[in-house]
């Protein structure tokens, strides 16, 4: 498989502040990369390096093997789509669209031609002669992916695009980017601080913490296993439940919390018994009122202190002495807990093999 | 209550002082650089009490901040006596002297009878002479040995050396040099400007030989100092004050004739302190008074007796630059009548604009 | 509802205009309007004042005054233009490159000429340009040249003192439109594969327009309406158009034909600017908000 984009050991400090700390990965020719991190983690840093627009402290960039060191920005085969997009004011739509096409001295009926394809490709045909400021915020979204989609860069680099936009909106756009993306064939590269944005479009997500790498992987795997508490708390909603390992044998291993239940957890982990250890279960691998019979079961009994109504994403807030912070519970919509109100006391449970635990260090 | 009559006192003060401000005596004054000193206007203003504001101007500027009022804001203006005449029938911007508030014994009888001749305006007389001086040639006598008239100002040899004012006398001056006399033709408009089309031609044609026409006398003598200019038509007062630096510089009267020009007072037609104006004026043409002047500022004046307070230089300066015949060849300036000055002021855009 | 509601929510901005238009006539409109009737009256051969737009046809019948405005104009314009020139890349490094810290600074710097009156600003000029002055003190010192030689009353000198005048009153309306300019939009035209050439032409320039708009026109009715630089540093060749009209008003006595002259030059110069702005694609009023 060949590799468009490859990024080696780079790194990028601002006076003593290390903004991107040895950073490394590589993205497909063809696939939708994310990365994904809380906002100041460097992710715009590390864009505009692949961009150009910084220079690395140290590392290399390869664009098809290709070494950018000492390329400037107009001259690389790649294309930035601003966190606010950047749109020029001052020129309609078509020229919006056709400025990298002239810059690349493209004839007038070539760039005509080619402007009006990639305006119906992103559904807006006919919007040439549209002045920028009289567009939605959807419909400048899809101008500034088309006047960079129409230069065929090797890789699309996407800075938060969705960002500026509302909700509904930015739900729609998620689909449509990602559909887009398959049709066109383009590489992406696409930074977010919006799991769901990561989750919904990615072949793979890196999750960056504070300029450094923390996992790189499919969603699936970055949800089901995450390698470092980081990323399971910062990828879906996670509960965490701190304690000591206490015991400990051939994949199993047992925590015990400070109010001294002992949970067993069943993990491939090396998992030393006598470290401090952080369990991470997520709100739908809990069992309420779980059956009695249920083998390997951890059970909690708790205090009922709120429930959070939200349609299919209902959740209860519940207090249990095994963790300072109050813990999430999906609540299934379909009836059969209808009874559980605030107030109540109730007992939960969840498989061992549900959770991810991680020793401290 | 109180309070009410307290601020009303107030109040009122503050009217009545506003009141006083503008009754208590000042003298607007607007006249020339150089003509009011500071020692002197201190003086009267302590033997007066009266509080003497100047502003300094030349004579067209004079005329027109007149006209723009009618003769108000000013309680005295120094303009030229051949720049009275024709404006006063024109605009009527001046009041008759009443020549019984001046102490004659303090002004030379000559010159005081030539300005009320020349001031007269329908039986009434507009001036006393305070200022004379003569127009002519500053020469360095280094490089510009051979400036004796006029004519060096259109000679070839001081190329990039020349300068002149761009303004009526130089057009006057370069007629005498020629040998006519412009001041026989001031009745006849179309002669005199025939004549001065030709002088303005001349000035054309030599323009490439001066340096920049001088607007600003304290530069001109800057140019002088720093070799710059090696001829130029000025003031004989500039060509003083730069004799006393450099020997090598002096004021030349032309041979064709300097330019003489007196300088009097005349009070604006809606002066509002004329007793005032008087007095500054008898104040001036005290002996010793004029000698202060004269003695910093290098001009002449029309106070009789004068003389006996003179610095020995300034005596030395005219009797170096005026032999007698110099002297009886002085062209005094007639009353301008009305028009000349827009026939030059085209003739001298032109030279101006040519290139 | 609406109409009542509109009149009477604008009554107090009335009473709040009202003194300030009664002002602004009483001042500005006023004794434009004798001016005005001043320069349609001219002397006839009696010496009576009657109507006439004779004023106005000596500015076409005499070359000297109608190629005097045209050069006048033509030079405001090439003045204009050079100021705009170096103005761009002063603006641009104030606003873009140099570092925050010292943008005050500079901004600062920039107003420094302006706390002396103009007339000792060209003196300053006149110093250092002269014959005798302090240039060529040293390029004769340094054997630059064998002999010192006059580099003032032309219209080099001119022009430049000009431009040096106009600076401020050219980049203070950059400086607020280039603060506008998002960085962005510039990083945006080099990704898309610009050059710094292309950056300037299609996206500074363009932006920047109702600064340069504004700009322009303000310092090209300042040199127009300029006497002392020309007269001083523009020397013997250098008639202005505004020292023709205050020759006809101080020189000439002639207020009639000063007043027209003044009207041509209002009228001319509004006609030039209207020009301007029709070629450029800028509206009036938004370069002057
Ligand atoms: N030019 C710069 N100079 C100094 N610090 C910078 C610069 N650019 C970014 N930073 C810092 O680097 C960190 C990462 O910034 P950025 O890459 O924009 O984060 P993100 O895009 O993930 O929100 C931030 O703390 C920011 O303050
Ligand atoms: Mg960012």
């Amino acid at each position: 498989m060949e590799v468009d984009l490859s990024v080696k050991s780079v790194s990028k400090r601002f006076k003593s502040f290390v903004a991107v700390d040895d950073v490394s990965f590589e993205v497909e020719k063809g696939k939708f990369f994310s990365i994904l991190g809380p906002s100041g983690c460097g992710k715009t840093t590390l864009l505009r390096m692949i961009a150009g627009f910084e220079e690395p402290s140290k590392g290399a960039i390869y664009i098809r093997a290709q070494n950018m060191a000492n390329i400037s920005p107009n001259r690389r085969p790649v294309n930035l789509i601003f966190q606010h997009l950047a749109l020029f004011p001052m020129m309609n739509v078509a020229d919006n669209i056709g400025f990298g096409l002239a810059r690349r001295n493209e004839s007038k009926t070539e760039i005509r031609k080619k402007v009006s394809d990639i305006l119906e490709r992103v559904n807006l045909p006919g919007f040439e002669a549209k002045k920028i400021h009289h567009l939605s915020g959807g419909q400048k979204q899809r101008v500034a992916i088309a006047r960079s989609l129409v230069l065929d860069p090797t890789v699309l680099l996407l800075d938060e695009p969705l960002g500026a936009l509302d909700l509904k909106l930015r739900e729609q756009m998620k689909i449509e980017l990602k559909k887009l993306q398959m049709e066109v064939g383009t590489t992406f590269v696409y930074i977010t601080h919006d799991q769901s944005e990561a989750l919904v479009m990615s072949d793979h997500v890196a999750v960056m913490n504070e300029g450094r790498f923390e996992q790189i992987d499919s969603p699936q795997n970055l949800y089901t296993k995450p390698a470092s508490p980081f990323v399971a708390r910062f990828v879906g909603d996670n509960n965490r439940l701190p304690g000591k390992i206490v015991g400990c044998n051939d994949g199993t291993a047992e925590l015990q919390t400070a109010s001294g239940e002992k949970l067993l957890i069943r993990t491939d982990r090396q998992l030393t018994p006598g470290v401090q250890a952080e369990l991470y279960i997520r709100p739908e691998s809990v069992i309420l009122e779980p059956a009695q019979e249920l083998p390997e079961l951890n059970r909690l009994n708790v205090l009922v202190s709120s429930i959070l109504f939200d349609g299919a994403n209902t959740q209860l807030l519940v207090e249990s002495p095994a963790s300072d912070d109050e813990l999430l519970i999906s609540l299934p919509q379909n009836r059969q807990y209808e009874h559980i109100s605030v107030k109540d006391r109730i007992e939960i449970g969840w498989d061992a093999r549900a959770g991810n635990c991680f020793p401290l260090p | 209550m109180k309070k009410k009559v307290l601020s009303l006192m107030v109040a009122g003060g503050f009217i009545l002082g506003l009141g006083s401000g503008v009754s208590a005596e000042t003298l607007e004054l607007l006249t020339w650089t150089g003509y009011a000193p500071k020692s002197l206007v201190e003086k009267f203003e302590k033997e007066t009490g009266i509080t003497v504001n100047t502003t300094f101007s030349n004579n067209e500027e004079m005329i027109a901040k007149l006209r723009a009022t009618r003769g108000a804001g000013f309680d005295l203006a120094q303009p030229s006596q051949d720049r009275i005449s024709s404006v006063q029938e024109k605009f009527n911007i001046y009041q008759p002297i009443d020549y019984t508030k001046i102490d004659a014994k303090l002004i030379v009888p000559s010159m005081l009878e030539a300005v009320k001749k020349n001031t007269m305006v329908d039986g009434k007389s507009y001036g006393v002479p305070h200022v004379y001086g003569t127009s002519g040639l500053i020469v360095n006598k280094k490089t510009a040995a051979g400036a004796d008239d006029y004519t060096a100002l259109l000679d070839p040899q001081y190329e990039g050396r020349v300068s002149y004012r761009l303004k009526r006398p130089t057009l006057i001056a370069m007629a005498f040099a020629e040998g006519k006399d412009p001041f026989a033709l001031y009745g006849d408009a179309e002669k005199y400007e025939a004549l001065m089309e030709s002088i303005g031609q001349k000035l054309i044609d030599a323009k490439g030989l001066v340096k920049t026409y001088w607007a600003n006398g304290d530069a001109l003598l800057q140019s002088m100092r720093s070799g710059e200019v090696n001829v130029a038509m000025a003031w004989d007062n500039g060509g003083w004050k730069l004799n006393a630096e450099n020997p090598d510089i002096d004021f030349v009267a032309p041979k064709s004739g300097a330019l003489g020009w007196i300088d009097t007072f005349t009070i604006p037609a809606k002066a509002k302190n004329v007793e005032g104006a008087y007095k500054w004026i008898n104040f001036m043409m005290r002996p010793e008074n004029a000698a202060v002047f004269t003695n910093a500022e290098k001009y002449g004046t029309a106070s009789a007796g004068a003389i006996e307070f003179y610095d020995d230089a300034v005596k030395a300066n005219f009797q170096r630059s005026f032999s007698q015949a110099d002297v009886d060849n002085i062209k005094w300036y007639p009353p301008v009548p009305a028009k000349l000055e827009a026939i030059e002021g085209k003739i001298l855009d032109k030279v101006k604009a040519s290139q | 509802m609406s109409t009542l509601g509109k009149a009477t929510s604008k009554l107090p901005l009335f009473i709040f205009l009202t003194p300030i238009l009664l002002w602004l006539f009483l001042l500005i409109v006023l004794p434009h309007i004798d001016l005005l009737r001043m320069s349609f009256r001219i002397e006839n051969d009696y010496g009576d004042m009657v109507w006439s737009v004779s004023n106005y046809l000596e500015f076409f019948r005499e070359p000297i005054y109608w190629l005097t405005f045209t050069r006048t104009a033509l030079y405001a314009i090439i003045v204009t233009f050079l100021t705009l020139c170096i103005s761009l890349p002063v603006a641009f490094y104030i606003t873009k490159v140099a570092p925050p810290k010292f943008r005050g600074f500079l901004s600062l710097l920039l107003l420094m000429p302006f706390w002396v009156s103009e007339l000792v600003r060209i003196y300053g000029w006149m110093i250092l340009l002269r014959e005798s002055g302090v240039i060529n003190h040293f390029l004769v010192e340094w054997g630059i040249l064998q002999q010192p030689v006059e580099m003032l009353y032309n219209d080099v000198a001119m022009t430049m003192g000009l431009v040096y005048t106009s600076m401020l009153f050219m980049v203070v309306p950059l400086l607020s439109v280039m603060d506008s300019l998002d960085d962005s939009l510039i990083e945006a035209a080099f990704d898309l594969g610009s050059n710094m050439f292309t950056i300037v032409w299609k996206i500074i320039i363009p932006h920047a327009m109702p600064g340069i708009a504004s700009g322009s026109i303000v310092v090209f009715m300042l040199s127009l309406g300029n006497y002392l630089t020309p007269n001083l540093m523009g020397g013997k060749n250098a008639l202005w158009f505004t020292e023709q009209i205050y020759n006809q008003f101080i020189a000439s006595f002639n207020w009639n034909q000063g007043s027209a002259f003044g009207f041509l030059l209002l009228v001319l110069s509004s006609l030039i600017i209207f020009i301007g702005l029709r070629l450029t694609n800028q509206k009036l009023s938004k370069v002057v908000q």
